[in-house]
């Protein structure tokens, strides 16, 4: 099969999700990141696959890149994991050159940039957020053709797509620390058990300004219960 | 002077015995004749102004411009010589544009100045080129507020309050060290540019001039410059562009008239003293 992203046929373009070489370790995932009152969280799953087999049940998905910015990673592991690194050392040596952190929007831009460039070489879906001096807590979501678009959450990974009803239906603007936990954790607990690419634990970054950051771990069958039933507006 | 005939003074790149590098030193001897250049770094907002003589008749009058817009919120002024100066501007401007390019920002003034105070050094450092003859006053606004540097020849860049460059900058650096700069405004300091350029002229008075004013401004009523932008534009919100024509005349006009009267009052105490000596 061609390695390529997207294809162009009579019927449109068909982009195939699953192009990934035989073998080749995928993160079949469910993340996610979400602004809230203080800043922001990141929560992923932890189940890595090569085809049908779990390679890793406790993988950590949510990859520091600066002291406030984080990203949580899809696709391919390896591709991911290479343009986390090449982000990681761009933005490490714009701090040493311009004296300050840059921005979540511009480590975001650089993400976009390598993930559209390489667009029909990589499978990576990429979600940054991060805190800054400026603008606070921000979420970007890139996903596979390389473009940026910036939101108050974004969920991404094939698992997202049983959550998209739930998020729609819980969000709220500016949550506390607390609600917005509840919110990731209850929400990535659905996608786990939904998607078959998805599972094991559930991991959580916490970063608000001024404060370094704070891991979490759950386990998605622990007090497992049904969301509330929402009564239709 | 005292390094003819030393060959020092013939190369970039070689110092002479005592540490200098004379060809840095005459790229600033070069810049100490430009036209009188100043920048204020006021509370809210930059200033940009420069005294142009009129060499000509023939020379249409605001043509020939000394101050560029670099990116929207960038202005810097040159003093020396003018190609040198079009060189160093279309630099920083490739500088601002890579910036946007890479980061999706526009370009802190401090990474600007920089940025430009090495690409000037390196300029000191080989055979094959020579230091660049001119200063730049680079103004701009950023995230952190208004930012003011001046870039010499050799590459030295500080940040400052107030700068001046050029023949009458010992006079300009005296009147603008009597602004309190931290708490002017830029309405007042277009008055105060504009009264300096005209105290800093008075060593070459019988030569006709025009004052060339910009600032950099987020103030959409007193902006030339729609200040206003769309989601997914890479601005921050000032605007670098000329100081609006009418509220510049009015400027040079007060200015105008502060000098004479101060000259007057000058004259009459001279008179007086005469007087004292003639009794």
């Amino acid at each position: 099969m061609v390695n390529r992203t997207g294809n162009l046929t009579e019927d449109g373009i068909h982009v195939d999700m699953e192009h990934l070489k035989k073998g080749e370790v995928n993160l079949g995932t469910s993340i996610m990141a979400i602004q809230f009152a203080d800043g922001v969280i990141l929560g992923a799953d932890s189940r890595t696959t090569t085809g049908a087999y779990i390679a890793n049940r406790v993988t950590d998905k949510l990859t520091q890149i600066t002291d406030s910015i984080w990203c949580c990673r899809s696709g391919s592991a390896a591709d991911t994991q290479a343009v986390a690194d090449i982000v990681r050392y761009h933005l490490n040596l714009f701090e040493i050159q311009n004296g300050h952190p840059p921005s979540v929007a511009t480590a975001a831009s650089i993400f976009q940039e390598i993930c559209y460039t390489n667009k029909d070489a990589l499978t990576a879906g990429i979600i940054v957020a991060g805190v800054d001096r400026h603008k606070g807590g921000q979420v970007y979501n890139i996903p596979l053709g390389g473009s940026l678009h910036q939101s108050k959450y974004t969920i991404s990974g094939s698992g997202s797509s049983y959550i998209y009803g739930f998020c729609d239906s819980y969000w709220k603007d500016d949550m506390n620390l607390e609600e917005g936990m509840k919110f990731v954790k209850e929400a990535l607990k659905e996608a786990i058990k939904w998607d078959g690419s998805s599972g094991g634990v559930i991991r959580m970054v916490v970063l608000k300004k001024g404060k370094k950051p704070e891991r979490h771990l759950f386990l998605p069958d622990e007090d497992y219960v049904d969301p509330p039933k929402k009564q239709a507006e | 002077m005292t390094s003819i005939g030393t060959g020092y003074d013939l190369s970039n790149s070689v110092f002479s015995p005592d540490g200098r590098n004379f060809q840095v030193e005459y790229a600033q001897k070069a810049v100490e004749n430009g036209p009188t250049t100043i920048g204020l770094r006021c509370k809210d907002g930059v200033i940009l102004a420069c005294e142009k003589l009129i060499t000509s008749k023939l020379l249409v009058p605001g043509s020939n411009k000394r101050i560029s817009t670099v990116d929207r919120h960038i202005g810097i002024a040159t003093s020396g010589l003018i190609p040198d100066g079009k060189h160093f501007i279309n630099r920083a401007r490739d500088e601002a544009i890579s910036w946007r390019r890479n980061f999706k920002d526009s370009v802190p003034i401090a990474s600007l100045a920089d940025r430009m105070g090495s690409y000037a050094q390196a300029y000191t450092l080989y055979s094959s080129v020579r230091p660049f003859g001119v200063t730049a006053i680079v103004a701009g606004a950023d995230n952190d507020g208004p930012g003011l540097y001046m870039i010499e020849p050799s590459g030295l860049y500080w940040g400052y309050f107030g700068a001046a460059t050029g023949k009458g900058r010992q006079a300009a650096k005296s009147e603008i060290e009597k602004l309190n700069l931290s708490e002017l405004t830029l309405l007042q300091g277009i008055k105060e540019a504009a009264r300096i350029i005209y105290v800093a002229h008075d060593d070459n008075k019988d030569k006709e001039f025009e004052i060339e004013m910009t600032w950099v401004t987020k103030d959409a009523k007193t902006a030339n410059a729609a200040v206003t932008g769309s989601r997914g534009m890479i601005w921050n919100g000032w605007v670098h562009e000329e100081v609006p024509k009418e509220l510049l005349e009015e400027a040079a006009r007060e200015a105008k008239k502060a000098v004479e009267e101060e000259d007057e009052e000058d004259d009459d105490a001279k008179g007086e003293e005469k007087m004292d000596e003639d009794l």
